[in-house]
C-alpha cells in the first residue's frame, strides 16, 4: 500500500462565473476509504463531485488523482484512470433500456468476458436490474433508477467512486437497500466518496467525514466523533 | 388509377431520398439541438464532386464501365462530404458549442452561403448535365405504370442504407454512445464517452447519406447546379420537423410522406384548382405541412418520445 492518498484536495476552488462556489476546499481519500462530505443545501457538495469527476472545471487550488494533478483532464479521461461519479439526480439514460445503461458504464472496457461477469455481479447485487433489463430506464421507479446508476458506475470497475446523494427522494426502504448495495462496494475495496444531505446516515456509514458549509470545510474527523460534536448536532441533526 | 400508382412510384422515389437527407438533419440535432442548414449543401458539394470525378473518370479512365465509374465517383464523392461534415462540425460550431442556440443556427446559414459561393467559383452558375451512368429508359412495371433503372436503383440503396443507419443507431457500440451523448452530454463523459468524437462521427455520417442523396438527386434529374442543393435540403428538414425532428425513423417517415404528397399532390393539383395551377406548384405541399405541422403538431408524427417519470 503505498502512502499517497489516491485523492487530494489542495485549496480547490470552484466558480459559476463570479461567483464561487467551492471556495479553497481541501480533503484527502486514502485508498479504501468510505469518506463522507455532508452538509446543508447549497454548500458546494455537488459543485465538488463534479468538480473531481472532470464535468465542471477548477478555478483554483490542486487536484491530484493518484498523486498526480488531473486538474485540466477531461471528464472522459478520468473515468478512464478510475474514477466515477453516480450524479445528483442519478443521471440514468432515459431512452436507452436497463441494459443499455449498464453497458454505457463499460464503454471503455475491450475485456467482454469481464464486462460480463461483472454483469452478473450486478445482478446478484441488485436482482430488481435484472427483471428490468429491457425496460426502457425512464419508466423504473426511482430507487431503481439509482440502482442502475450506480451499477452502471460499477461496470466501469472504478478505483474511486463519488456518489451524489444517492438518498435523494427515496422512501427509507429503499435508502436501506441503497446503502447496503454501497457497504457491499466498499466492502470489495472500492474508495468511496458520499456526499449526502442525510447527515445521520451518512455519519454513522463512514470512517471519517468532513462537514462543508458556504463552500468551506470547517468541521473534519470520524464518523462518530462528528456524531458525538454539539455543532454537528445542532445544525445538521435537527437537535 | 394507373395516374395515381404512377405518382406513388415517383413518390417512393423522391421520398427515399429526402428521407435520407432528413436522417443527417434529425441526427445533428438529436445530439446537439441545432438545425444544420449547410446540410443541403452539402448534399450539393457532393454532387458536384461526383460529377467532376466521373467526368475525369470518363476522360483517363474511357476503359473503366458505366457502373464502376458511377460507384468511384460515388466513393470519391462520399468521403470528400465526410471530410467537410467533419471540417463544417470543427471549425464552424464546436467552438460555439456553450453558445446560445441562436449563434449556431446563423452559423449554419452562414456555411451554407459560403458552400454555395465556393461551388459557384468553381463551377460555375450554370446547370451542369449529370452523366447518366445508368439508363433512364422507363420500364413498364405493370401496365401504364413506369419506373427508371436509376429509380430502382434509388429505392434499393435508399432502403439499405436507411436499415444500416437503424442498425448502427441502435445496436452497436457507437450508436449506443451516439443515443446516450444525444440524451446527456455530460452524463456520457462520465461513462468516459469522448463526446467530441461522437458528434464528429454524427456530421461524418450525416454528410455521407447527403452525399449519396445528392449523386441520387442529379443521377435522377440529369443536372447539378451550385444551388442544387437548397430546396431538397428545405424539404428533407420539412420532413425531419413533419416525422418529428430528432427521431430516425420519423425521418425516413416524414421523408417518404413528403414524397407522396407532393408527387400525388402535383399529379392532381391541377384538377383540384380547376386548372389554376399546374404541377410546377408542386414545391407548394411542402411548405403546406411544414405550416399545418408546426401549428397543429410541433413535435411530429412520432414526436419526442417521453419517457421520463422519475
Amino acid at each position: 500500500m503505498s502512502a499517497t492518498p489516491l485523492l487530494q484536495l489542495r485549496d480547490l476552488r470552484v466558480a459559476y462565473g463570479a461567483i464561487e462556489a467551492v471556495k479553497g476546499i481541501s480533503l484527502e481519500l486514502a485508498h479504501g476509504e468510505l469518506v463522507s462530505l455532508i452538509g446543508a443545501n447549497g454548500a458546494g457538495k455537488t459543485t465538488t463531485l463534479n468538480a473531481i469527476a472532470g464535468i465542471l472545471p477548477t478555478a483554483g487550488g490542486e487536484l491530484l488523482y493518484e498523486g498526480k494533478g488531473i486538474e485540466t483532464l477531461p471528464a472522459h479521461l478520468r473515468l478512464r484512470r478510475g474514477l466515477a461519479l453516480v450524479p445528483e439526480g442519478r443521471g440514468i439514460f432515459t431512452r436507452l433500456t436497463v441494459e443499455e445503461n449498464l453497458r454505457m458504464g463499460a464503454y471503455c472496457r475491450r475485456d467482454e468476458d469481464g464486462v460480463e461477469a461483472d454483469l452478473e455481479r450486478v445482478f446478484t447485487m441488485l436482482p430488481r436490474v435484472k427483471e428490468r433489463l429491457q425496460q426502457v430506464a425512464g419508466t423504473l421507479s426511482g430507487g431503481e433508477q439509482q440502482m442502475v446508476a450506480i451499477g452502471r458506475a460499477l461496470l466501469s470497475r472504478p478505483r474511486l467512486l463519488l456518489l451524489d446523494e444517492p438518498s435523494m427522494g427515496l422512501a427509507p426502504l429503499v435508502v436501506e437497500k441503497i446503502f447496503e448495495v454501497i457497504r457491499s462496494v466498499a466492502a470489495e475495496g472500492v474508495t468511496i466518496l458520499l456526499v449526502e444531505q442525510n447527515a445521520n446516515l451518512a455519519l454513522e456509514f463512514s470512517q471519517r467525514a468532513y462537514v462543508m458549509e458556504s463552500g468551506r470545510i470547517t468541521l473534519a474527523g470520524t464518523g462518530a466523533e462528528l456524531l458525538a460534536d454539539p455543532k454537528v448536532r445542532a445544525a445538521y441533526l435537527g437537535e | 388509377m394507373e395516374t395515381l400508382l404512377q405518382q406513388i412510384v415517383n413518390g417512393l422515389v423522391v421520398g427515399s431520398m429526402y428521407a435520407l437527407i432528413a436522417l443527417g438533419y434529425t441526427m445533428v440535432y438529436g445530439i446537439l439541438g441545432l438545425i444544420n442548414f449547410a446540410h443541403g449543401d452539402v448534399l450539393m458539394v457532393g454532387a458536384l464532386v461526383a460529377l467532376e470525378a466521373i467526368r475525369l473518370l470518363q476522360i483517363h479512365a474511357p476503359e473503366l464501365g458505366l457502373v464502376p465509374t458511377l460507384l468511384a465517383g460515388l466513393s470519391i464523392s462520399v468521403v470528400v462530404c465526410m471530410i467537410l461534415g467533419y471540417t463544417i462540425e470543427r471549425t464552424a460550431y464546436r467552438r460555439l458549442r456553450n453558445a446560445p442556440r441562436l449563434a449556431p443556427l446563423i452559423t449554419a446559414i452562414g456555411v451554407s452561403f459560403l458552400l454555395q459561393t465556393i461551388a459557384m467559383i468553381i463551377w460555375g452558375r450554370n446547370y451542369h448535365s449529370f452523366p447518366q451512368l445508368l439508363s433512364t429508359a422507363p420500364l413498364e412495371a405493370i401496365p401504364g405504370v413506369f419506373i427508371t433503372p436509376v429509380q430502382i436503383t434509388i429505392l434499393v440503396v435508399s432502403a439499405t442504407l436507411m436499415v444500416a443507419l437503424v442498425v448502427l443507431v441502435n445496436k452497436t457500440r457507437l450508436g449506443r454512445a451516439m443515443r446516450a451523448t444525444a440524451e446527456n452530454h455530460k452524463v456520457a463523459s462520465l461513462m468516459g464517452v469522448d463526446t467530441n468524437k461522437i458528434i464528429a462521427a454524427t456530421f461524418i455520417i450525416g454528410s455521407a447519406l447527403a452525399a449519396v442523396a445528392g449523386v441520387m438527386f442529379s443521377s435522377n434529374y440529369g443536372t447539378a447546379h451550385y444551388a442544387m442543393g437548397f430546396l431538397p435540403g428545405l424539404k428533407a428538414f420539412t420532413a425531419a420537423v413533419l416525422g418529428g425532428i430528432g427521431n430516425l425513423g420519423g425521418a425516413m417517415l416524414g421523408g417518404l410522406v413528403l414524397g407522396l404528397v407532393e408527387s400525388i399532390g402535383g399529379g392532381y393539383i391541377e384538377d383540384l384548382s380547376f386548372g389554376f395551377f399546374n404541377s410546377s406548384y408542386q414545391d407548394i405541399f411542402a411548405f403546406i405541412i411544414l405550416g399545418v405541422v408546426l401549428i397543429f403538431r410541433p413535435t411530429g408524427l412520432l414526436g419526442e418520445r417521453v419517457a421520463d417519470r422519475a
